[in-house]
């Protein structure tokens, strides 16, 4: 590997966003005929570094090298022309056109009148495909095709366009065991062609099983460059929480010890929940004042599962029981009614930003605070009381919502189902974005809610969340419960390993 | 500016005030829209600014206003009903197809006493408004094309009934609410002061106005608040449906026939006022006090290019270009509230 000759080299490259450093003298070097893993925590920077190479971000400092001479990409469509590709987690296909179409996309050959020439652009798409060994119909449509094959269409295409670098952001996430191993071999082939890929997981197994080369990000500093000959899980685990470090080896592998089992009554039950590709086999117990946390990686399928058991998504398959009551949600009204409560990940989804504060909190309790006229002065008061408790900031209810803070926004989405508690909390990334103050009291107003015994469901990629917040922990992977922490200690490196 | 703002009092108070007059933008502009042409039509002409012709105003944006009240609703709702003045029209015909009419009417009708053929007439507007409501909400059609095919069921509907024929009587209650007056005040006016009230309540003080509006405010943060959005949308279709069928029984009174195609200049105009009035096309903001004022808007110059020498093929352009001033208005001010000052 060392032999051939560097194809892209990143020497000292640096990047900030608003006065942090998302990247600082990161070197990268990429060399013909490689695939090289790239790992690191969320917030790494390995998808500022990756933006970088594809000309996203056109402001940083430091230099990058394609062949030896200099360059810098100012826009997406300067690096495309210079030869690098990137295929993103969700894919940007057309759902409804046909393969070949796809493969075409946007540069569709056409006859002498300067109409689309369709027999020949599916004669050569199918070629291009057979020649990356993808076995597919070029007229089938697109949307009849399983994601993995929708996922090497895609590949097909950026290659198609003259790609050299591939980049590969979490390619595997939505792939089963054999999906996997096919994408594998077409990565093989590209390998031996001379392709460069740049492979982003944190599936660490596959990372050791394609990649020849391993290079961690921590905080944004590139912390070492590896053969994956010579090393294993553990070793990358190590580096990318940060062993050495004593503080930070701490925070990583410390030990948290999680609650005894609870003997309280199960107030939550799902048995053999499926739910299309995103998840399926999912059976869980929640029981009053437990805080149950579901732990895995963007795109496991926990966000589903989440909005079911809300009744936004109706589940295909299994049971959810509520009180040891079988429910079957028809409308995410029916699931409040039911007692069940619902924060989502993104506040632009639960917020109104042109509402007063005060309304924005009485929506959730409305039916219960008045039968037909409403009763603002009481809606204003109950506000008033979650703006105190909460240190909500400014404090008045009457402010218009958009005018606040992520964080203090974020607060009234939690405020909203504190008036009357529901039986169940499903809080979706609680701590997403928010500063180290607000979330100090999210885990407050958590801990407060368990007091109460109420059952709260935590739903969170970040591992430091889930730990905070978590009394049991399940781990999910690929839409499956693979690990459930319980009654024991347990680390954020542990958690990582499981997942 | 709101940087500098903060540095004195003084300039944080005109920073303030630009403020609320930026998010006041779509109340304000209708209003002052209004006054502008009530001052030119009143100096234009003599005869405009007279209490008979402020009765005439009145009674010319009256059956506008009971099908603008329920368009409201649907429009807070962020969704649109084209079908109104077809559905007017349909409940309108069916009205006087279920009254005993003269001799000389030549439609096979059934005649039936004034309460049922009212009743029957409203349980079709109605079922007309539950169908447009459950292909929305049910079967996932956009309330455009939804209510476009509404409309022409309804015009199918009345054609079905008079076959190209008027009919004339209606029950007299009807009758009485459309073309009489009580004292000085035509009947018409009174009705559709009532609607318009009622509607100003119910979607003010009641749970189900506030419903309405967190719907079109943001309808995935309603529904993940447990709000039964699709049930909202259902309502808000079927309020507008009976809204048009009052209209369009009041109407076939207050016009003394019932014949096919004679609501058509409604459905612009209705919309229209609405939408003049300052209640956001993107639903949530907005409200029946912006309707009223639409109403007048319109209203006020219908009537008062009426009362000026003008080129009467003039006021069709010119109402388009009002209608589309309040378009820019109307997104401009979205714009704003929704970057929204601090203050």
């Amino acid at each position: 590997m060392q032999s051939s000759p560097a194809l892209l080299e990143l020497a000292g490259v640096s990047k900030t966003f608003g006065g942090v450093e998302a990247l600082s003298r990161v070197d990268f070097t990429l060399r013909s005929g490689e695939i090289h893993g790239l790992v690191g925590e969320n917030g790494a920077g390995k998808s500022t570094l990756m933006k970088i190479i594809a000309g996203v971000h056109a402001e940083y400092c430091g230099v990058m090298r394609l062949n030896g001479a200099e360059v810098r990409f100012r826009s997406a469509r300067e690096a495309r022309d210079a030869g690098v590709g990137m295929v993103h987690q969700e894919l940007s296909i057309m759902r409804d056109l046909s393969v070949a179409e796809n493969v075409f996309l946007g540069s569709q050959p056409t006859s002498r009148l300067g109409l689309v020439d369709w027999r020949r652009m599916a004669r050569e798409a199918g070629e291009h495909l057979r020649g990356l060994g993808i076995a597919v119909d070029p007229r089938a449509p697109m949307a009849s095709l399983p994601i993995g094959m929708q996922q090497l269409v895609e590949l097909s295409r950026v290659l198609f366009s003259g790609a050299r670098i591939i980049i590969l952001d979490e390619p595997t996430s939505a792939l089963s065991a054999p999906e996997v191993e096919r994408l594998f071999a077409v990565l093989r082939r590209l390998r031996e062609s001379g392709k460069s890929i740049v492979f982003i997981s944190h599936f660490l197994d596959d990372v050791l099983k394609i990649a020849d080369t391993v290079t961690v990000l921590r905080n944004g500093e590139k912390i070492a460059t590896a053969a994956t000959g010579g090393i294993d899980k553990r070793w990358i685990i190590e580096r990318m929480i940060g062993a050495g470090h004593e503080q930070l080896e701490e925070s990583y592998t410390a030990e948290i010890a999680l609650a005894a089992a609870s003997s309280a009554p199960i107030v939550l039950e799902t048995t053999d929940l499926a739910y299309g590709r995103a998840y399926r086999h999912v059976g869980l117990r929640l029981r009053a004042g437990e805080v149950l946390g579901i732990y895995g990686f963007m795109g496991c399928g926990q966000i589903e599962l989440a909005r079911t058991l809300f009744g936004k998504i109706r589940p295909e398959h299994g049971a959810v029981k509520v009180d040891g009551r079988p429910r079957r949600f028809r409308s995410t009204a029916s699931a409040r009614k039911a007692g069940i409560a619902y924060v989502p990940e993104s506040r632009r989804s639960m917020l109104f930003a042109l509402e007063p504060i005060y309304k924005n909190i009485s929506i959730s309790v409305l039916d219960r605070l008045s039968r037909l006229l409403l009763k603002p002065a009481q809606e204003r008061k109950i506000a008033r009381g979650h703006i105190e408790r909460l240190r909500i900031r400014p404090p008045s209810a009457e402010r218009r919502l958009g005018t606040l803070s992520g964080g203090n926004q974020q607060k009234v989405g939690l405020a909203k189902w504190l008036t009357y508690a529901p039986r169940v909390l499903v809080l979706s990334e609680p701590t997403r974005g928010m500063d180290v103050g607000a979330k100090d009291d999210v885990v407050k107003i958590v801990r407060g809610l368990r007091a109460q015994g109420i059952a709260v469901l935590v739903v969170s990629t970040e591992p430091e969340t889930v730990l905070a917040l978590a009394d049991r922990i399940l781990v999910m992977k690929k839409g499956e419960i693979v690990r459930e922490f319980a009654g024991e200690a347990v680390s954020k490196d542990r958690l990582l390993a499981a997942a | 500016m709101s940087r500098e703002a903060v540095e004195t009092a003084p300039g944080e108070r005109t920073g303030r005030m630009r403020g609320w007059l930026r998010g006041q933008l779509r109340n304000i502009a209708p209003f002052i829209t209004l006054l502008f042409l009530v001052v030119f039509f009143s100096l234009a002409s003599p005869s405009f600014a007279t209490l008979g012709n402020l009765s005439n105003i009145l009674t010319q944006i009256s059956i506008t206003g009971i099908m603008a009240t329920g368009l409201t609703f649907v429009i807070l709702c962020a969704e649109i009903d084209l079908s109104v003045a077809s559905v007017a029209n349909a409940t309108g015909i069916i009205v006087a197809f279920f009254t005993v009419q003269d001799a000389s009417v030549n439609i096979a009708n059934i005649p039936l006493p004034g309460g049922p053929a009212i009743l029957l007439a409203l349980a079709s507007c109605l079922v007309l408004g539950v169908v447009t409501a459950f292909g929305i909400t049910r079967i996932g059609i956009p309330s455009f094309i939804m209510t476009l095919a509404m409309l022409q069921i309804g015009a199918g509907i009345c054609a079905m009934l008079v076959r190209g024929q008027i009919a004339y009587a209606v029950p007299s209650i009807i009758a009485t609410l459309g073309s009489r007056s009580l004292g000085p005040v035509p009947w018409l006016v009174i009705v559709a002061a009532v609607i318009l009230g009622l509607g100003h309540i119910v979607l003010t003080y009641t749970r189900f106005g506030r419903y309405v509006y967190m719907t079109g405010g943001n309808r995935e943060a309603a529904e993940y608040s447990g709000v039964n959005v699709r049930l909202i949308v259902a309502a808000v279709m079927v309020i507008s449906a009976v809204c048009s069928g009052v209209a369009g029984m009041l109407g076939v009174a207050h016009f003394g026939s019932a014949q096919e195609e004679e609501f058509d200049t409604y459905l612009l105009d209705s919309i229209s006022a609405v939408v003049v009035g300052g209640t956001s096309l993107f639903g949530g903001q907005g409200g029946i006090p912006n309707t009223v004022v639409g109403l007048f808007v319109l209203g006020v110059l219908n009537n008062g290019l009426d009362h000026i020498n003008i080129d009467s093929f003039l006021k069709i352009l010119i109402r388009g270009l009002i209608l589309l001033a309040a378009l820019i208005v109307n997104v401009y001010a979205q714009r704003l509230r929704a970057e929204g000052p601090k203050g």
